[in-house]
């Protein structure tokens, strides 16, 4: 390190950089000879541990004192502790596979939206991925050029992916003009249940799609190509060599994306409420939606049952996070 | 092995950097800007008024140079959906425009104090002062003024009828009238929204009490009566004949607004029930595309009533400049401001005098002239059942119950009287979440 004199001839951001490097050094090397290397490095991690602790860790421990507590009020001090019966309203149902049955028949109606959803896109997405990385992988013209033409959706904001779709799908956008044009009907695609629940899913493998193209892909080229080669010598043919060493070598890759997407689906919020708003009627309100507006959109704010919503997620994509991490152990140790 | 300090250093002055950035962004709403005190305004436009309260503003400033007033537009969906978790929060803005105005009462400051001259405010505004009191707070306190009085009033297509060949029904005419006659015109010209009504629980209201419903019955909501319940059955029945287009309700949805505004300024409404407040931009977007007109409020068994409604500007009690608050407050209120205010916004003045001495509106538009007309008209026929709800603190609990379980019968997620019984829950559950008891 250069000592401080020797930064007097340069300009004065150097020299107030050289005088920061000086300033503290004999305080944090006493400060290390104290704690040790291993001290100075929980010192240097602090400052973001702070950052974490007031806007991560703080809001979830609150949030979990608004899901014990009653009344509309924002401010803590003012609301009235009332245990679990949040959860209790939630969870009051005479079945829970008939929502008219549950008490709060909008929270099951979104679970329920959000299980189909989610069903259904990772669904799609895994398997659109999976044909995609293995078409991207192979020596086709332009390849670099549709690498990135698949990934462009993922750089998008969501919001703009919704609007551009929902211009597209309106009684007078571009998919209705193409559909009048070839001799069909006019089709209300978003002002009908069947149609909004397909549009969501799609628009959203549609735009998240590329990113685990791009996962799924990066895991093919890590497959050795000696494999292919061996077994295009054996004369295997390309379904088989396909089934025995793709698939299979694949399969940690494919697990982890099948998690990241599942965890990814529950949260979808964004593109379909700017698509559909959650409508028509309830068919496309998904869990997100559901406390979004039960805390925010709703004129008594209905904090306390939103956060008892938001934990049940939360415990639901604790689950899904456990076992992403017990297949990547378990991928490591095999 | 020893840490070089200049990686240490290096990473506390990215921390403290950002620190400061972060705290810096949230300071103060209401900064001193050299020697003039900043005050906020949180606005959103339905038309015009945004640029007309500026230019207003602007001469305000140049009287009042201690003062600089910030106009802060925003949709009305932040009003609505973040303005209240602002104020709960303690922040936000001196001054809103609201339309929640019983519902975010107890934000507002009393200005009476710090006002030049009170009087004038009991004078001519003692008709919707009620509207803004808090429960609890002082019985003659000042807590805002009407940006706009407002009320629920239809508007026809009226080319379309032309085009179909089919009168316009007479000024008494019922629901059912409107609703035959509408669908008629549709079906002939081919417009997809016989009828379209703002997808708003404030709007179903005046249909509501037109056909005999209470709402209320003291301090306490009294939805499921046969009144209303006959109301809702219209809406739903139109929502399965066609009369009502399930594209515009169905779209949305819990208790998310929507107009359809748009639709009528493209000509495929035939019969939208709104209210006074399209008049300015309908005199923009509509101008000569076609010819159209408010007509009077359709009758049912119990009456023909609009709701009235508006918007207020209202002082926030949290602001740190009460004394400029109302001195913007009076600025705006005094009469010469607020009759300029509404004749070039076309709205509805909310002031006594004004409404007794008319205000010279600035259009040439005979459609806005005869609308106006009609309007001003239908305020003296509104029921006070219609102002009673109006001036509800609580009101927006009953209106979202009806529009979100409304429109789930309406697209068949329940019967209609599950969606009764699903109302009054609702009702309950916001009410209890208020910490008020009701059956």
């Amino acid at each position: 390190m250069k000592r401080l004199e020797s930064y007097s001839t340069d300009p004065w951001p150097a020299r107030a950089y050289g005088f920061v490097m000086q300033a503290g050094e004999p305080f944090f090397s006493a400060l290390q000879r104290r704690i040790g290397i291993k001290g100075m490095a929980y010192v240097f991690v602090a400052p973001n541990l702070i950052f974490f602790g007031l806007f991560v860790a703080l809001p979830m421990a609150l949030n979990v004192w608004y899901a014990l507590s009653g009344s509309n009020r924002l401010l803590i001090q003012e609301r009235p502790f009332i245990g679990l019966d949040n959860f209790r309203a939630l969870l009051d149902c005479a079945s829970f596979l008939e929502v008219n049955s549950c008490r709060q028949d909008r929270f099951w109606r979104a679970v329920h939206n959000s299980i189909f959803f989610v069903f259904l896109q990772v669904g799609a997405m895994v398997l659109l991925s999976v044909v995609a990385a293995l078409l991207l992988n192979g020596k086709i013209k332009g390849r670099g050029f549709f690498r990135a033409v698949f990934f462009f959706p993922v750089l998008l904001s969501p919001v703009v992916v919704a609007l551009i779709w929902k211009w597209v799908l309106q009684p007078d956008g571009l998919l209705n003009a193409l559909i009048v044009w070839s001799g069909g009907e006019r089709i209300a695609f978003l002002h009908n249940a069947s149609w909004s629940f397909f549009w969501t899913v799609f628009v959203s493998v549609w735009s998240h799609m590329g990113f685990y193209t791009l996962i799924l892909l990066a895991g093919l080229q890590a497959i050795p190509q000696e494999l292919y080669e061996a077994a295009e010598i054996d004369g295997t043919s390309a379904r088989r060599t396909f089934w025995r060493i793709t698939m299979p070598l694949l399969l940690p890759t494919l697990l982890v994306v099948l998690i990241l997407s599942l965890i990814r689906g529950v949260q979808a919020f964004e593109e379909v409420f700017i698509l559909t708003g959650g409508g028509p009627g309830t068919a496309t309100q998904y869990i997100v939606q559901y406390i979004y507006e039960t805390a925010f959109a709703n004129q008594v704010h209905l904090l306390g049952l939103a956060a008892a919503a938001s934990l049940l997620v939360a415990a639901a994509l604790m689950l899904l996070t456990l076992m992403q991490l017990r297949i990547s152990y378990h991928g490591k140790d095999t | 092995m020893f840490i070089r300090f200049k990686t240490a250093a290096a990473s506390l002055a990215v921390f403290g950097a950002s620190t400061l950035m972060v705290f810096g962004a949230m300071g103060s709403a209401n900064a001193q800007t050299g020697q003039a005190t900043q005050v906020r305004i949180m606005w959103y436009s339905d038309g015009n008024e945004g640029e007309v309260l500026r230019d207003l503003l602007d001469r305000f400033e140049k009287q009042n140079t201690d003062i600089k007033v910030v106009l802060d537009r925003v949709p009305y969906k932040t009003i609505v959906e973040q303005l209240p978790a602002l104020l709960d929060s303690g922040q936000g803005p001196d001054l809103a425009r609201v339309t929640d105005l019983g519902g975010l009462s107890r934000h507002y400051l009393d200005v009476r104090p710090y006002l030049k001259n009170a009087a004038y405010f009991d004078e001519n505004f003692a008709s919707t002062m009620p509207w803004f009191r808090p429960a609890g707070g002082s019985k003659n306190g000042i807590y805002g003024v009407m940006s706009q009085l407002a009320l629920t009033i239809p508007f026809v297509n009226v080319t379309l009828f032309e085009q179909a060949g089919i009168p316009l029904p007479g000024p008494k005419a019922t629901w059912d009238d409107w609703a035959k006659a509408s669908k008629a015109v549709a079906d002939k010209v081919k417009a997809p929204y016989p009828i379209a009504f703002d997808r708003s629980g404030h709007r179903v209201s005046g249909l509501a009490i037109s056909m005999g419903g209470k709402m209320l019955d003291g301090d306490k909501p009294s939805l499921l009566d046969d009144g209303f319940k006959s109301a809702m059955k219209k809406v739903y029945d139109w929502h399965g004949n066609g009369t009502m287009s399930k594209a515009h309700w169905g779209s949305a949805g819990g208790t998310t607004y929507r107009g359809a505004n748009e639709e009528f300024a493209n000509a495929q409404v035939v019969f939208y029930m709104s209210g006074t407040w399209q008049l300015p931009q309908f005199a923009k977007t509509v101008a000569k595309s076609f010819n159209w007109q408010a007509v009077p409020n359709p009758c049912g068994t119990a009456g023909c009533t609009g709701m009235p409604g508006g918007a207020a500007l209202v002082p926030i009690k949290a602001t740190k400049h009460p004394r400029e608050v109302a001195r913007v407050l009076e600025y705006f209120a005094s009469e010469p401001v607020y009759q300029e205010y509404h004749a070039r916004t076309l709205f509805l003045p909310a002031h006594a005098g004004l409404a007794k001495k008319g205000v010279a509106y600035q259009t040439d538009d005979s459609n806005v002239k005869k609308s106006l007309a009609v309007a001003v008209e239908q305020v003296a026929l509104t029921s006070p059942i219609a102002f009673q709800l109006q001036g509800y603190e609580h009101n927006r609990i009953m209106f979202n119950a009806i529009i979100s379980r409304v429109n789930q019968a309406i697209n068949n997620e329940m019967s209609l009287n599950d969606s009764f019984t699903r109302m009054q829950s609702d009702i309950v559950e916001g009410f209890a979440a208020k910490g008020i008891k009701i059956p």
